[in-house]
């Protein structure tokens, strides 16, 4: 029975399924669950903490020791707060946004590798929820679903700002998934899998052997802006700037629902900065001291600890960097990373056949980089505007009154 | 045949990704609202990725949420909500002249391309041999691989190719030069 149930929820276990396998399958999500909740409360105590060091404030500190507690606190008081949900909403998709943020960030720390491996009962497995083959393409797919929670959010909301800020979101995380996926497939160039536990053992002989010196520190920066954006983190937020959007896509969201987004906001931080450890640091890749039985619990303080590292610079960007305008944010993405991207990926490729091959997409990548930065250079020249745009050619597959709608629309 | 390769995991998967499908397909044709259609396009989208997942073809599942989910319906959204019609629309007016009778010709002409091939050739629902892959999981992404760049390469090149020159096109019927000759000629570099 056991068998049947697993093998439907997770169709990468149809074979050789037994009853161990799957309790430590069940173990393994509650484990992995229950401590990535844990996480997001601490995570979200230590970054007021540490905004308030940075701003010379003492930030919360009645609840609990050093107000540990507070985020459980702010969790109750949202859950019994009044659930409002506007009259303009579209109800059903307004009650299932929240959930459609939340879901892709938990799912996306399920390929991450927490640890090397246990033995309990003679059974060995890996310290991560899952291991598919499709690998980090999972991350990539699930950064792709979680932009849906933010639009539809947005726009189920039935008012002006946060449908601003769906649109802004929807343009914002497809231009930056090409930079990211481009700087996926050069990690995965270097592995030669896609799996998430062979690119870490891969990494696992020394520092030098880390992706972030292996392929040059440009992927990393790459990777590291790209998934800022993903994340609408400062200084990439014009999802939700408070000074233009009043609150952006959860303006109009109380009591659990707001919760909910603020959960899926933290815990896409803790699994980005977990990702990153992974791909390029190595993930619980260091020192192991050789003492007998706790041998196993060093990988895994390696691995909290370099992911600690990347939710404190989270934070640092936070309380350092100011806002990107929107068209800055557009233009680094479509005119810097994605072309840089491409060629860092162009220029790995090269290297991994033969020095000839690198040096010579070096060179094209250069010339290349020319002929783009004319063209940026023409485009920067050029005349926008209503008037550049070519006049309609016959009738417009538009219905009239819609053209009419929206052409009439800024009269009065 | 149906009863030799599949199993009760493989044809509940099966009912569950098909229903998904079916579901959101008669969703996105009934809804009033095109955002709501949207959305169903993503069931159906995501019940086809199940469906892949489960005949092992893991590199076309996670292409068909990272492409389709990720990027291609999230362009219809931006779009539906840019132009701002989100609101019934007034099926009266045919927008595209003999839109209809091509629709029921298309539907149709697939019809009878899906029951033909499914009279001449063997496939059974549900269990892992209509994408032909490698019975090991692992090799999936591999052999996709592969086959992609040494077999089909010229197909693949082409595609890629027409899809630039789609996007060019597109740009350079949208946009307009007013300033003068310099421009124009290095507008589509």
């Amino acid at each position: 029975m056991s068998h049947l149930i697993l093998a439907a929820g997770d169709p990468l276990y149809v074979f050789g399924v037994n009853l161990a396998v799957f309790i430590i399958a069940a173990l393994k999500v509650l484990v992995a669950f229950g401590a990535l909740m844990g996480c997001v409360t601490l995570m979200i105590w230590f970054e007021r903490k540490v905004i308030s060091d940075m701003q010379s404030r003492i930030g919360p500190n009645r609840w609990g020791p050093f107000g540990l507690l507070q985020t459980l606190a702010d969790g109750i008081k949202l859950f019994f707060k009044e659930d409002l949900i506007p009259a303009q909403a579209d109800r059903f998709t307004f009650k299932l946004a929240p959930y459609l943020a939340l879901i892709p960030a938990l799912i996306t720390f399920s390929i991450v590798p927490v640890g090397g491996t246990v033995t309990v009962a003679h059974h060995t497995f890996l310290l991560q929820v899952a291991d598919p083959p499709i690998g980090i393409l999972l991350l990539l797919a699930m950064s792709g679903l979680s932009v849906y929670g933010v639009i539809l959010a947005g726009w189920s909301s039935g008012s002006k700002y946060p449908l601003i800020s769906s649109v802004r979101a929807s343009a914002q995380m497809i231009s930056y998934e090409a930079a990211l996926g481009m700087t996926v497939v050069t990690v995965v160039l270097a592995t030669g899998s896609l799996s998430t536990h062979d690119i870490v053992t891969s990494q696992a002989h020394g520092v030098w052997h880390w992706n972030l010196i292996r392929l040059g520190i440009v992927p990393f920066v790459l990777f590291l802006i790209s998934i800022t954006a993903e994340l609408n983190r400062p200084p990439f937020d014009v999802v939700e700037a408070e000074s233009e959007l009043v609150g952006g896509f959860h303006t109009e969201y109380s009591s659990i629902r707001f919760a909910l987004f603020f959960l899926a906001e933290f815990m896409n931080t803790i699994t980005m900065s977990a990702v990153m450890v992974t791909l390029f640091f190595g993930g619980p890749a260091g020192y192991v001291p050789n003492i007998p039985h706790i041998q196993w619990v060093f990988p895994i303080l390696w691995f909290l600890g370099k992911t600690t590292l990347f939710c404190f610079a989270y934070v640092w960007f936070r309380a350092a960097l100011p806002r990107f305008r929107y068209d800055q944010l557009m233009d680094l993405g479509w005119k810097r990373l994605i072309p840089l991207s491409l060629a860092w990926m162009l220029l790995v490729a090269g290297f991994i056949i033969s020095p000839a091959w690198g040096f010579a997409l070096a060179a094209l990548s250069l010339v290349a980089s020319t002929f783009l930065t004319r063209a940026f250079d023409i485009g920067l020249n050029r005349e926008a505007g209503p008037d550049s745009v070519l006049p309609t050619v016959g009738e417009r597959p538009l219905p009239p009154y819609i053209l009419r709608k929206l052409t009439d629309g800024d009269d009065q | 045949m149906i009863a030799m390769t599949t199993t009760w995991p493989d044809l509940i998967v099966f009912i569950a990704a098909a229903a998904m499908a079916v579901i959101g397909a008669l969703g996105i044709i009934t809804y009033r609202n095109p955002v709501h259609s949207a959305l169903s396009l993503i069931l159906t989208l995501l019940g086809v990725a199940i469906a892949f997942l489960e005949q092992e073809a893991h590199f076309l599942a996670a292409v068909q949420v990272i492409v389709y989910c990720g990027a291609i319906v999230v362009l219809f959204l931006f779009v539906i909500m840019f132009l701002g019609v989100d609101n019934q629309e007034d099926v009266t007016i045919e927008p595209l002249v003999a839109q209809r009778p091509m629709a029921y010709a298309s539907v149709v002409v697939t019809m009878v391309g899906i029951l033909a091939m499914l009279s001449r050739g063997g496939w059974s629902t549900g269990a892992q041999v209509a994408t032909g892959a490698s019975p090991s999981g692992a090799e999936n992404v591999q052999a996709v691989g592969s086959a992609v760049f040494t077999t089909y390469l010229f197909a693949f090149e082409a595609t890629a190719a027409l899809l630039i020159i789609a996007v060019v096109g597109a740009v350079l019927l949208a946009r307009r030069d007013r300033t003068g000759e310099s421009i124009s000629e290095g507008a589509d570099a």
